[in-house]
């Protein structure tokens, strides 16, 4: 398949393909912790090189198949998105963040002064076996089972949680157990998404893994909507691909993307597509036939 | 029998004492009024005994099982539904899906299960829908089902609270002040739908509430409270001649 798409697809369009489906996993992901249960995680990064070096170090050093290491290093993220959830749960907002961001900072430091997985030189030599196929088939089925999850029991009690946690208490909702749940699935999709990464870089170094990371796949959800699967997707899409189309601009790339961030939460505060819903559209088809 | 029943209840916060040793007994299938001025205790009572609260002393028992320390969502579990003075709807989710969250406490299906759409989990869904749906009728909001909570008027809104504690199945419905801010057509239906509610399900219902006529026409029994103390228990009649009812909260009649 990708052999075939690499006849007829320019290789630098099939590489901003690969980055959006990764991004899209890595989005998901935080759209379950922070779009969808309400807690601010500003740290998602820390996931992602959790599963990234987990899954690297596994396929170098101990030839794992590509798929298990993928799974490992998930696991791995998902262990530690369950220990952080539990002390976080008293915390809201603000704090909550803090926490978050200090998390991912220990997480980059750490493999800034782990041995097997290069300090701060980096780790090189990962085998790239990320393909277009392989993510964009992980991708299909990551969005499925959010959309099934979203649409389930557990799903509406996270949204529950996000609206009125009192409220959802006495609906007989155990919100400390849907949030551990949400912090554990956001973080495995977090290190999922971070071994796709590294098995396409051939190098990861932790400063891919930085704030300004778990700060671009935080904007993503917030300019897509907070916890629209339609809408995260359509925000990973567009800035996945801004700084890429705004390279014509050269230096002011960076102020461009700015600008347009700025611009679009002014007009559309609850993101591009937090609160449309396929119904509105239909009912407003449907009135202007009458 | 007494389904409800409150030994020797006390909260205190910092050093304010809001209930004072409250004892109390509410008979099972009962429409049980608690009325009393503003900062009486009425709304922590409730708080208390859907595990919002635990308190400071006392103890509680709901169809002889203990209460005390079981958290917010074990005690709902149990068949205590609730509504909130202040509503507290979710706002962003539709009118049907507050209902169906409504529901949680008395279903099953898991996170993975709920990921994977088994067949038990699709007929659960399908029977959750259902309940909804025939809730929303109850209440009239059969034809907004697909709106926003906070698009609904106040009347609405708190209407859909009452369904959404009743997708809970409960035994027990406690309902903080359900007529606040309804007109008086509002008040009558809200009077008929409460008789009904506890008619077709033979539950128990605890209200707080200010209106003296709803409480005086549909209420069995009333208790009434005045700086976190009980200061009278009896029946509608009852309560309108107690002369320290008068004095502190009711006034002295024209």
């Amino acid at each position: 398949m990708d052999a075939f798409l690499t006849q007829y697809v320019d290789a630098y369009y099939l590489r901003i393909m690969v980055f959006i489906g990764i991004n899209i996993i890595l989005t998901l992901g935080l759209n379950l912790i922070t779009g969808v249960t309400g807690q601010l995680s500003m740290g998602h990064a820390g996931f992602m090189s959790l599963g990234a070096y987990t899954s690297a170090i596994l396929s170098v050093h101990y030839a794992v198949p590509f798929f298990v290491a993928l799974l490992a290093g998930a696991l791995v993220a998902a262990l530690f998105g369950f220990l952080l959830g539990i002390p976080t749960l008293r915390l809201e907002g603000d704090y909550l963040a803090v926490v978050t961001i200090g998390f991912a900072e220990i997480i980059r430091v750490f493999f800034l002064n782990f041995e097997p997985g290069g300090k701060a030189v980096g780790f090189s030599g990962i085998p790239q076996s990320t393909t277009f196929t392989g993510v964009w088939i992980v991708v299909i089925i990551v969005i499925y089972l959010n959309y099934k999850l979203l649409n389930s029991r557990a799903g509406r009690s996270l949204y529950a949680i996000r609206e009125n946690e009192i409220a959802a208490e006495a609906c007989g909702v155990n919100t400390t157990r849907m949030k551990v749940l949400a912090f554990t699935m956001g973080a495995f999709l977090g290190g999922l998404g971070g071994g796709f990464f590294a098995h396409y870089m051939y190098f990861i170094e932790p400063g891919n893994f930085g704030f300004m990371k778990s700060i671009e796949l935080l904007n993503m959800v917030v300019l897509g909507g907070m916890g629209s699967i339609p809408g995260v997707i359509l925000g990973t899409v567009i800035l996945t691909i801004a700084p890429e189309m705004l390279r014509i601009v050269q230096d002011y790339r960076m102020l461009f993307y700015g600008a347009l961030l700025v611009i679009l939460m002014i007009f559309r505060p609850n993101g591009l597509l937090g609160d449309v819903r396929i119904y509105d559209i239909k009912k407003r088809l449907f009135r202007k036939e009458v | 029998m007494a389904i409800l029943e409150l030994k020797n209840i006390s909260q205190e916060f910092g050093g304010l004492r809001a209930l004072d040793s409250v004892n109390l007994q509410v008979q099972e299938q009962d429409i049980f009024g608690i009325i009393g001025p503003n900062g009486a205790g009425k709304t922590t009572l409730f708080n208390i005994i859907t595990g919002i609260y635990v308190p400071t002393e006392g103890n509680l028992v709901f169809k002889g099982q203990q209460l005390n320390k079981l958290p917010a969502y074990k005690i709902a579990r149990l068949g205590i539904g609730r509504t909130f003075q202040n509503i507290r709807l979710f706002n962003k989710l539709s009118v049907l899906d507050n209902v169906r969250v409504g529901s949680h406490g008395v279903t099953r299906s898991t996170f993975i299960e709920g990921m994977l759409g088994l067949p038990a989990t699709r007929r659960e869904e399908r029977q959750v829908f259902a309940d909804a749906r025939q809730l929303l009728e109850l209440v009239g909001l059969d034809h907004k089902e697909m709106e926003y909570a906070e698009n609904l008027s106040y009347g609405e809104q708190r209407r859909l609270e009452i369904a959404r504690a009743m997708a809970l199945k409960p035994a027990l419905l406690l309902l903080d002040e359900p007529a606040a801010g309804m007109n008086a057509g509002e008040k009558e239906d809200l009077m008929k739908l409460i008789r009904l509610i506890r008619d077709e399900n033979k539950l128990t219902i605890i209200l707080v509430e200010h209106d003296m006529n709803l409480v005086m026409n549909i209420c069995e029994r009333i208790a009434v409270f005045d700086y976190g103390k009980k200061i009278a228990e009896g029946t509608p009649n009852e309560i309108k001649n107690n002369e320290r009812v008068i004095e502190s909260y009711l006034g002295v009649g024209v």
